[in-house]
């Protein structure tokens, strides 16, 4: 029963906690599904022990090479413009997250997902299904081919727009860590009116924002759009032995 | 050293089905493992109506308290096909099932223990960022008695983590809001 053991102290990574003012918060009264959904009560700080700085070792065999090509599927090609997403995973102290999974999902060009509770009048594409996953490499790395997705309408307020996104969700190296966002495309003119974009902090928002990336476009091919996503980086906070003077 | 400002969350919104739908992902430990167990619950909304578009997601130690992963010194091996980790959605009536092992003592790296817990994400429509709470267990009363998290939350409030035993397993609900509301962590 050595796992039942204390086993006296380990030596765990510390992860950072994120400045509110930096996160997106729960309660957003704009975005009225959260009326009814987001905690009231201030959350407890769970210490960062062994659960919290570990996680699913998950991946390779659920990612094969086809699932980073949303653009073929169900046996032909999807409509839309041809674009490559692509960027890396890194921490809050800069270094890449490798082997890390990466899952998206979107809507097709028309706006439309290939799900039972959308069913606003935009076709569907036959070679569309909206999903992709794939690990990065061993520099935090990760690409995708898939098709600009269009905007979509909702029911939050009067004539309510989605900017064109793609979802993402991350797990990086700790529980920690865990991720779920959404991928903007520069100078949506929809950004004012929509209440998932203008609930994140303005000085964060540039962060949900990619970038037009000429440099990765490929001539008669694809345009392309880079974005990089940091993950939570560790506490750095100095432990008091550590204060010698040097503050550079 | 280089500081960089981490992402913003997003909420998964109503179609997350399409991103993160796994076969199987419920199971923690393949079906017909010796000893698994089914850790089952409801996810309430603050007018007390079942959340049926959410994504429960699951952390765990395994029996013994270990965890297959390079920050555990130790590492686990000795439950072949366990992977710590289970996921499910709560369509169509807001229930989430996982059927797992359930987790062993696991040391708070202070020299001292924490109780059998399981590390729970909650995603949904209406929801900026996951929320964060941990399944405890009603039948380890001793264990819960010692654990300085669960010790550190008033006594009615501590409840709403405890999982009670059923005839398969666990059980314990989940209150987004209201006079039940759970208790959720920021980690
Ligand atoms: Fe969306």
């Amino acid at each position: 029963m050595t796992g039942t053991t204390s086993g006296g102290r380990l030596d765990l990574p510390r992860y950072a906690r994120t400045d509110a003012a930096l996160r997106t918060p729960l309660s957003y009264s704009d975005y009225r599904s959260t009326g009814l959904r987001a905690p009231l009560r201030t959350p407890v700080d769970l210490p960062h022990r062994l659960t919290e700085v570990t996680r699913p070792l998950l991946g390779e065999d659920r990612v094969r090479p086809e699932d980073a090509d949303l653009t073929r599927r169900l046996g032909g090609e999807a409509v839309g413009q041809r674009i490559i997403v692509h960027g890396r995973v890194l921490d809050g102290d800069g270094r890449p997250v490798p082997h890390t999974l990466v899952e998206v999902w979107q809507a097709n060009a028309a706006g439309r997902y290939r799900h039972v509770v959308d069913n606003w009048p935009a076709p569907l594409d036959p070679h569309f299904d909206g999903l992709g996953r794939v690990m990065t490499d061993d520099q935090g790395r990760y690409e995708f081919l898939t098709i600009r997705p269009g905007a979509y309408p909702w029911r939050n307020h009067d004539n309510a727009w989605r900017p064109a996104h793609i979802h993402f969700s991350l797990f990086g190296r700790a529980f920690t860590q865990r991720l779920v966002t959404q991928m903007y495309f520069p100078d949506d003119p929809l950004f004012f009116q929509d209440p998932i974009f203008t609930s994140i902090p303005e000085a964060a928002r540039p962060l949900a924002i990619s970038r037009f990336d000429y440099e990765r476009t490929v001539d008669h091919w694809a345009l392309a759009y880079e974005w990089d996503i940091v993950l939570r980086g560790s506490d750095q906070t100095p432990f008091e032995t550590e204060d010698d003077g040097d503050v550079a | 050293m280089t500081r960089l400002q981490p992402t913003p969350s997003a909420t998964v919104g109503p179609y997350l089905a399409i991103g993160l739908t796994w076969e199987g992902g419920e199971f923690v430990v393949p079906p017909g493992t010796p000893g698994a167990v089914w850790l089952r619950g409801t996810v309430f909304d603050g007018n007390g109506d079942p959340v049926s578009d959410a994504m429960v997601e699951t952390w765990q130690a395994d029996p013994d308290g270990r965890f297959d992963h390079p920050d555990d010194p130790r590492g686990s091996a000795r439950y072949p096909g366990f992977t710590g980790f289970g996921r499910a959605q709560t369509v169509p009536d807001g229930d989430y099932a996982i059927c797992t092992l359930k987790p062993g003592r696991v040391p708070d790296g202070e020299g001292g223990l924490q109780a059998p817990h399981v590390d729970v994400s909650v995603f949904a429509r209406g929801l900026l960022d996951r929320v964060v709470t941990r399944v405890y267990f009603a039948d380890e009363a001793e264990a819960n008695a010692e654990d300085v998290v669960l010790q550190g939350l008033p006594e009615d409030r501590r409840q709403t983590l405890i999982a009670t035993p059923t005839d398969d397993g666990y059980r314990l609900d989940l209150y987004l809001q209201g006079d039940r509301e759970t208790v959720f962590f920021a980690v």
